[in-house]
This record gives C-alpha cells, structure tokens and sequence, in this order.
C-alpha cells in the first residue's frame, strides 16, 4: 500500500472517529450528569447522615458507615414495606402473567375474528396514568356503593371493604395491577406465540394430542424465554410500585400497603436523605440480582 | 388449525367489558353531580349531566395550566430522545469508534435503573443549580434514555450497510450521511420510541412529584394525585373528570396509531 492511501484511510478513519465523538455527545453529558451522576452520589448519601439542612453542602456530612443499612433492617415500617412489596411481586407477577398466557393463547388460536379488536381493548388499560387509574379504581373499590362489591352482589357474593380491611387491601391493589398490566405481558406472548411453529402443532394432533397436551409440551417449553423475559421486567416494574398505594390508600389501613419505594418516599419527604438512600439502593440491588438472574437463565437456554 | 370456537366469545366478551367498565364508568361519572355519584345502587348514564366538574377544574383549579405543562414536558422529552437517542443509535451501529464497546456495556448495564434510585440526589442536584419548580427540571433528567439508545441502534444495524457506503463514496461525512440516509429510513423506529416515551413522560409521577411544589408546575398526574388525597378528596366529580382529562388524550392519540404501536411493543419486547 503506498503512503498515499494509507493517509487517506487514516484520515477517514479520524473523520469518523470524530463524527461519533460529536454524535454521542450530547447523550454522555445529559447520562453522566442525570444519571451517572446520581447513581454514584447516591451511594455515597447512603454511607452518610446527610439531611435536608445539608442541601447546599451535600459533602460537608458525616461518614457513618453502614449505619443507615443497619437501621433500615431494623426499622419495623421499613421490613412491613419489604414485605409488603415481596407480597406485591410474588402473587402479582404469576396473576399478571396467568391473565395474559390466557388471553394471548385465546387470541391467537382460539379465535378467528375480531382478534385486533380484542387484543386492542385489553391493551388499554397499560397506556393509562396509574394515578388517574387509581384514583377511579379508588371509588370501584368502595364498601357500600362501590362497584365491584355491587357486581359481586349480583352473583351472591357480600363484597369485602376492599380498601378499608388490612387483609383485603393488598388484594385489591394487586388486583388492580393485574388488570392495568396484563395488557403488556399479553402482546409479547401473542408474538411469542405466533413463532412456534404450526406444523409441530399439526403433527401433534394428527399423533393424537389434544389442546392440553399440545399446550403443555409444544407451547410452553417454546415459550420459556419469553415467559422469562416477561416475568423479569413486570417483577421488575412491580418491585418499585409506587402510585397505587400514594393515592388509594396512603399505606393502609395499617401500614398494609406501604411499599418499599413509597416508604422511600416519605424518608426523603421527612428530610433523611441518607436514610432514603439506603433504602432506595437496596430496592436497586434487589433489582440488580433480578436482571442478572434473567441474562444468566437466557443464555444457559441459548 | 383455526377452529372458530364461537364459546370462546362469552369469557373474552366478559373479560373485555372488566377492562373497559372503569374508564366507561370515569368517563360517565365526571358528567355526574355529586350526590348521582354516591348513590346506591351505582348509576351507570347521569341522569342529568352537566359540564360543571370541567368547568370548576379551569376555572377554580389550574387545570389548563397542568395540562400545558404535562404536553410541553413530554413533547420536549421526546424530542430529546428522538434526536439524540437515534444519534448514539447510529454511531454504535455503524461506526467504529475508540470506546464504542465501553458505551454499548454502560447503555445495557443501565437499561433497569430505576428512578427511585437517583431521585434524591437528583433532587439535591437541581436545587443547588437553581432549577427546582422549573419545567427544565421536569424535562433535563429524561432527555435521554438507555432504553432509546439500545431501540436506534437494534433497529439501525438492520440498515443495509450498502446504503451508507453509496454516501460514503459520495463523499458526504457520516453526520450528514445519518441525517441524510439514515434518519429516513428509520420511521418505524422513531414512531415506537416517540410514542412509548410521550406516554411514558405523560403519565410519569415519581419525580414530578418530587420537583414540582408549586402548583404553577404541576403536572397533570401530580395534580390529580394531590388533589385526590388532600382537601378535595371528598370531591368525586371533580376527582372523576381530572382523570378523564389524564387518560382521554392519550387515549385518543393511542386509537389513532395502534397498530404502530402494538407492534412495536411487540418487536422491542422480545428484541
């Protein structure tokens, strides 16, 4: 190659290197300071007593080590908030998903029309506020002249007072969750679903499966990865659930529905920075332990 | 193979009209006046309606102003994130570059960030810059996001490379062959993102609520959240039809552009 071209390429090679320079970064300034930035301060609050009045000198704080993790494990409200949250995700997520397999499995062979009309309709709910939703769902809720305890009492059925009984109040918001979310779940399943293979189906039933059969050793083992995919990210939006309880019950009755982000919230909101930190990072860790357990499943399966 | 088990309707028609009763009852509701709305049995059309809840929300409450700033925020945030998330979308897809790897790693690492996580020093952040209650609060931290990135640049490496290389010995730089080539082709993708991050602004709620402490930057959610649990809780036509302003926009744009949509959730959602 003669000196001449190896210049140009050299200089192509630099014309390029600069225009991606120049393409990324206005993404890395606004990253590293809203995101990068926050991530890093945030850990460090969390190893700090650092308080509202210390706002304009957020380093001018006292180290104190692992206390703030300490006294979040020992905080009764905030192992109530964990708990609460654990029971959100645990029986959250398996509704959520059950809901949605139901619905795509239906829509995708049960039924020949009307299919983009249904799947639109249960979508719905997923595009809407959950505040506006929860507020609505709020009055549906009711004891007396709520709706759910009057479509209840259709069928027999003397409707709990939902928001109002310890017992009932974490069903009821989990059942809200349930029916705002499946939507999501359900699409992803449909796409899934419309991948596996007709002709396996076929040769099944002309082996004599029948739709149960076919379900569960065609269908099911295809759709692992998605099933996983989709029961990582809803644990993971159900693990910071936040609006549900801010709005329909404030945390109660009890203490029954406070989460752990909600109690974060109200740390912050007292002015314990430090100790809402904490908290929030081990929401993250937590998070982080489920993300990683997902890629770790996916490859194995790939 | 599809059998039409006409049965199958009665659980889904059943099914669909659980999904659909609380908006019709919202919607139904915020035309009601106070004492329809607790009666017993429930009511399901007013029987006088009345426009006096949307009235009383302009008019007495700043509705129109948290209505302004929730459409200027998310229009801003998806502008940012279009622009610049289609950027970094190209350069990790078709340039080679120091440190490409190192960006395309922090992106993945940081698709699950909650914002719980970064809210307070956020919040300690926008306040020692002299930003809280302004709207550049609102919108700074989401101009971007790892999401978007990761959504340009799979849909980007699908372009065929034969396109870029015709600018390329065109002579055109890669700025302009990414305005010029790339940007055009990549509807689909910027149809997905634009959408799933107005909705995403729109009905955003954590920090809003924290940033945001005087009424004259609510946003509509925060609003509507504060309102339902302070002094006009006991108001339900007011409470009804601030939600139906909440959820009736959205839900309209949502109608017009589903298909789009829909299948773009479904392509991102299994990458």
């Amino acid at each position: 190659m003669s000196s001449t071209t190896t210049g140009v390429v050299s200089r192509r090679r630099r014309g390029v290197e600069r225009a991606a320079w120049l393409l990324i970064l206005p993404f890395c300034l606004l990253f590293l300071v809203f995101t990068a930035w926050p991530v890093v301060q945030s850990l460090f609050m969390s190893f700090t007593d650092t308080r509202n009045r210390d706002l304009r000198t957020p380093f001018a704080v006292e180290f104190v080590g692992l206390d703030n993790y300490v006294q979040a494990f020992a905080d009764p409200i905030f192992r109530t908030a964990a708990a609460n949250t654990a029971y959100f995700v645990l029986v959250g997520v398996p509704l959520t998903l059950a809901v949605a397999l139901a619905a795509a499995v239906v829509l995708d062979k049960g039924i020949s029309r009307f299919r983009a009309f249904f799947r639109l309709g249960f979508y719905t709910p997923v595009i809407t506020s959950i505040v506006a939703v929860a507020v609505v769902w709020r009055f549906l809720l009711q004891d007396e002249y709520g709706l759910v305890n009057t479509v209840l009492g259709w069928v027999g059925i003397d409707g709990p007072n939902w928001l109002g009984d310890p017992d009932w109040s974490m069903p009821a918001l989990i059942l809200m969750a349930a029916w705002r979310n499946f939507g999501t779940a359900m699409i992803i399943f449909l796409a899934g679903l419309q991948a596996v293979p007709a002709s396996l189906h076929e040769a099944a039933s002309i082996d004599g499966a029948g739709a149960l059969q076919r379900f569960r050793h065609i269908t099911l083992p295809l759709l692992r990865p998605t099933i996983l995919f989709v029961s990582v990210t809803t644990a993971i939006g159900y693990l910071q659930f936040f609006e549900e309880p801010y709005v329909m019950t404030n945390g109660g009755p009890l203490n029954s529905t406070i989460s752990a982000s909600m109690y974060t919230y109200r740390q912050f909101g007292f002015g314990n920075y430090g100790y809402a930190s904490a908290m929030s990072y081990l929401i993250f860790v937590v998070i982080a332990v489920v993300t990683a357990l997902q890629f770790r499943l996916l490859r194995e399966r790939s | 193979m599809n059998r039409n088990r006409w049965w199958l309707y009665v659980p889904l028609t059943v099914a669909l009209v659980a999904v659909v009763a609380p908006f019709a009852w919202m919607v139904l509701g915020s035309f009601k006046g106070e004492g329809e709305i607790r009666a017993n049995p429930p009511t399901w059309v007013p029987e006088s309606a009345s426009l006096d809840n949307y009235t009383q929300l302009f008019s007495r409450l700043q509705f129109g102003t948290y209505f302004l700033n929730s459409a200027v925020v998310a229009v801003l945030v998806t502008a940012g994130n279009l622009i610049f998330c289609s950027m970094v979308g190209y350069a990790l897809a078709k340039l080679e570059f120091r440190g490409r790897r190192a960006l395309f790693v922090v992106v993945m690492a940081t698709l699950m960030i909650p914002g719980v996580v970064t809210f307070v020093p956020l919040y300690v952040l926008v306040v020692n810059a002299g930003l809280a209650n302004s709207l550049p609060a609102l919108v700074l931290p989401f101009l971007v996001s790892p999401f978007g990135v990761f959504l340009m640049r799979q849909f980007i490496s699908g372009l065929p490379g034969e396109l870029l290389d015709a600018g390329r010995v065109d002579g055109a730089g890669e700025v302009r062959i990414f305005a010029r080539i790339v940007l055009p082709l990549c509807g689909p993708a910027l149809a997905t993102l634009g959408i799933l991050t107005f909705l995403g602004s729109w009905n955003n709620f954590l920090w809003p609520l924290v940033v945001a402490q005087q009424e004259s930057e609510y946003t509509l959610p925060v609003a509507l959240a504060l309102y339902s649990t302070g002094q006009n809780s006991i108001q339900y036509g007011l409470l009804l039809a601030g939600a139906t302003i909440v959820v009736v926009p959205v839900l309209l744009v949502f109608l017009v552009f589903q298909r789009r949509f829909i299948e773009g959730i479904a392509t991102t959602g299994i990458k």
